[in-house]
């Protein structure tokens, strides 16, 4: 370790050591740039079809094979992966934009206003948010957009609760109180004092969160309540592959194994910044 | 504990009303009426329809009408089956719903706790990393996959067991409790290990250990009181997502529960079905929360102040 190391060097330096970490994040990226580059890099387009062909296996023409419409799966896998993430990514920025400043202000002022703020959040903690979701697709439509929002307004409860602990115990540090005798304004406060210093939680939990939100989406998507046709999210593909698993199995097999990958690695790396950040939860 | 109890149902009270209140205006804001069918109804009967269903009358007597019948356990009728009240569909599937749940729950507290306390007995041995292993496998394999995939192999590859059903033929029931309770035994698995490991290192055990007591009633007297409390906080937001496990289950296995005619409802758009469960729902899963707190909290005297 370097002689002058910070949180983030020390952090960075823990999470370089821890493999699985390591793996994880390299697969993310992978995938992240397959998801980008997918309309140069898909063989063929995601709506694409083959009539003639129908299901066929694996081959040198489609390497994961084609669906029953003569579609080729590796594309539609690659398509699918945009949504998927783009899913994952922006309801997750939802749920910390919601979940941030909820827990900063409750955690801040604390005194009424805390209390108040922290009982709505037990009480939605306690209700069936799922349905809730399911509720909103029905009466709007499957709007992608709507579905970030809703995803992400359900996903901020937990944030809160953090940030919130997490304020309580910087707001009492000599640096804070020294800003409030400056008369620093209550918004430069949150921004330059009290933000930079929960980063690493905040950090940790929205790459935990990322994975709940996908499988949130997935889920809606399989019972046929999120992402419509021709449009494909990995969800779908499942979907699709359950379908005709009988016969075709490669339909369920290969989006199956990237979704779950995905996940695998989402959970790693996410599990490894918690430790590189905080080595006291190592433990557990 | 007494106060706090009453305190905490009175608190789910208000909580219950305005979710019902949410979903019976938020169901009103629904682009286009119940009875836009794909063939037009004229306007004389279709006049006649909202007479019968009583959506002729002020929304405000609608809700009020509706809220009243609710408390008397009357969800109305369903759009889509006519003759059929909501009550009578959610009478005839939740006892299945039930049924299936219950052996999820039991698989995963079995499972779940019974290879965590293991784990965290044997640390850092194959009996720690392997159970923890497959808990990774159950934490990140979807439900909706594990499903299809146990059919896929159990069912169709070495038949062994029925793919569908429940209660018709003898082991339909295997398959959708495994799938459902798979994921939370995972999820216990990890919990009770967490919580084991915390507390053997606490001082409380080794004075335990001191005083000559056997390892087995060290581990079970001591030990598990407290390291299990995480689990039993955790079963209360369990039940909410078991209820989202069966929407998936009910749905692969084909059965007749609760699940599925939500999701059915769902995609009928059959707004009072809808509304009927999932303030229902609510009602069950504020319910289940109400027990594990208070489980909790006569688990762990020192929170029992508070």
């Amino acid at each position: 370790m370097s002689k002058n190391s910070s949180l983030w060097s020390d952090a960075i330096y823990r999470l370089t050591r821890n493999k699985a970490a390591m793996i994880g994040g390299g697969i993310l990226i992978g995938l992240i740039a397959c998801a980008l580059l997918a309309p140069w890099i898909a063989p063929y387009s995601y709506s694409y079809q083959d009539l003639d062909l129908g299901a066929s296996p694996p081959s040198s023409d489609h390497l994961l094979g084609t669906d029953i419409l003569g579609r080729d799966l590796l594309s539609r896998i690659l398509y699918g992966a945009r949504v998927s993430l783009l899913v994952g990514f922006v309801a997750t920025g939802v749920a910390l934009v919601i979940g941030v400043s909820w827990g900063i202000i409750a955690g801040f002022f604390g005194g009424r206003i805390d209390s108040i703020m922290m009982r709505i959040v037990d009480i939605l903690y306690g209700l069936p948010f799922i349905i809730f979701v399911i509720l909103l697709m029905v009466i709007f439509g499957s709007n992608l957009w709507l579905l970030f929002g809703a995803i992400g307004a359900v996903e901020w409860l937990t944030m809160s609760r953090i940030v919130r602990g997490q304020v309580i115990g910087l707001k009492n540090q000599e640096f804070v109180l020294a800003a409030k005798a400056m008369g620093v304004s209550n918004f430069s406060m949150f921004k330059r004092h009290l933000l930079p210093n929960i980063l690493g939680p905040i950090a940790v939990y929205a790459t935990l969160t990322i994975p709940q939100v996908m499988l949130l989406e997935s889920f809606l998507s399989f019972l046929g309540l999120g992402i419509q046709p021709p449009m494909s999210s990995w969800g779908t593909l499942i979907k699709d592959g359950v379908e005709s698993m009988e016969e075709y199995g490669w339909l369920l097999i290969y989006p199956g194994l990237t979704f779950t990958i995905t996940l695998f690695a989402l959970n790693f790396f996410g599990d490894g910044l918690r430790d590189a950040l905080d080595p006291k939860t190592t433990d557990n | 504990m007494l106060a706090i109890f009453i305190k905490r149902v009175f608190m789910a009270i208000p909580v219950l009303l305005a979710v019902a209140t949410m979903t019976f205006f938020l169901i009103k804001l629904a682009p286009g009426g119940p009875f836009d069918a794909e063939k037009a109804v004229s306007p004389q009967v279709l006049k006649n329809l909202n007479a019968v269903y009583n959506l002729d009358a002020s929304e405000w007597e609608q809700y009020t009408d509706y809220m009243s019948g609710v408390i008397q356990g009357d969800f109305g009728p369903s759009f889509k089956y006519p003759g059929r009240s909501v009550t009578e569909m959610i009478a005839s599937g939740l006892p299945i719903t039930f049924e299936l749940a219950m052996y999820a729950i039991l698989i995963a507290l079995v499972i779940g706790v019974l290879s965590g306390v293991l784990a965290a007995l044997k640390r850092n041995t194959m009996l720690d990393f392997i159970p923890m292993a497959i808990a990774m496998i159950g934490i990140c394999v979807p439900t909706f996959l594990m499903g299809p995939l146990l059919v896929l192999i159990f069912g169709i590859q070495l038949e062994l067991l029925p793919v569908a059903g429940w209660g018709q033929l003898s082991g339909d029931k295997i398959l959708p409790s495994i799938t459902l309770g798979f994921a939370y035994a995972a999820y216990i698995a990890r919990l009770s290990r967490g919580g084991m490991l915390e507390v053997l290192n606490q001082d409380f055990i080794r004075t335990a250990r001191a005083k000559g007591l056997t390892e087995r009633m060290v581990v079970i007297k001591h030990a598990m009181q407290g390291g299990l409390i995480p689990v039993v906080s955790f079963l209360g937001p369990a039940i909410a997502g078991l209820l989202a496990g069966s929407f998936v289950v009910e749905t692969i296995f084909q059965i007749p529960g609760l699940g599925r005619f939500y999701v059915e409802a769902a995609l009928n758009r059959d707004y009072t079905m809808i509304l009927g469960t999932t303030i229902f729902f609510s009602a069950m899963i504020v319910f289940f929360n109400l027990i594990s707190d208070l489980a909790s909290l006569w688990l762990n005297p020192r929170s029992r102040d508070v």
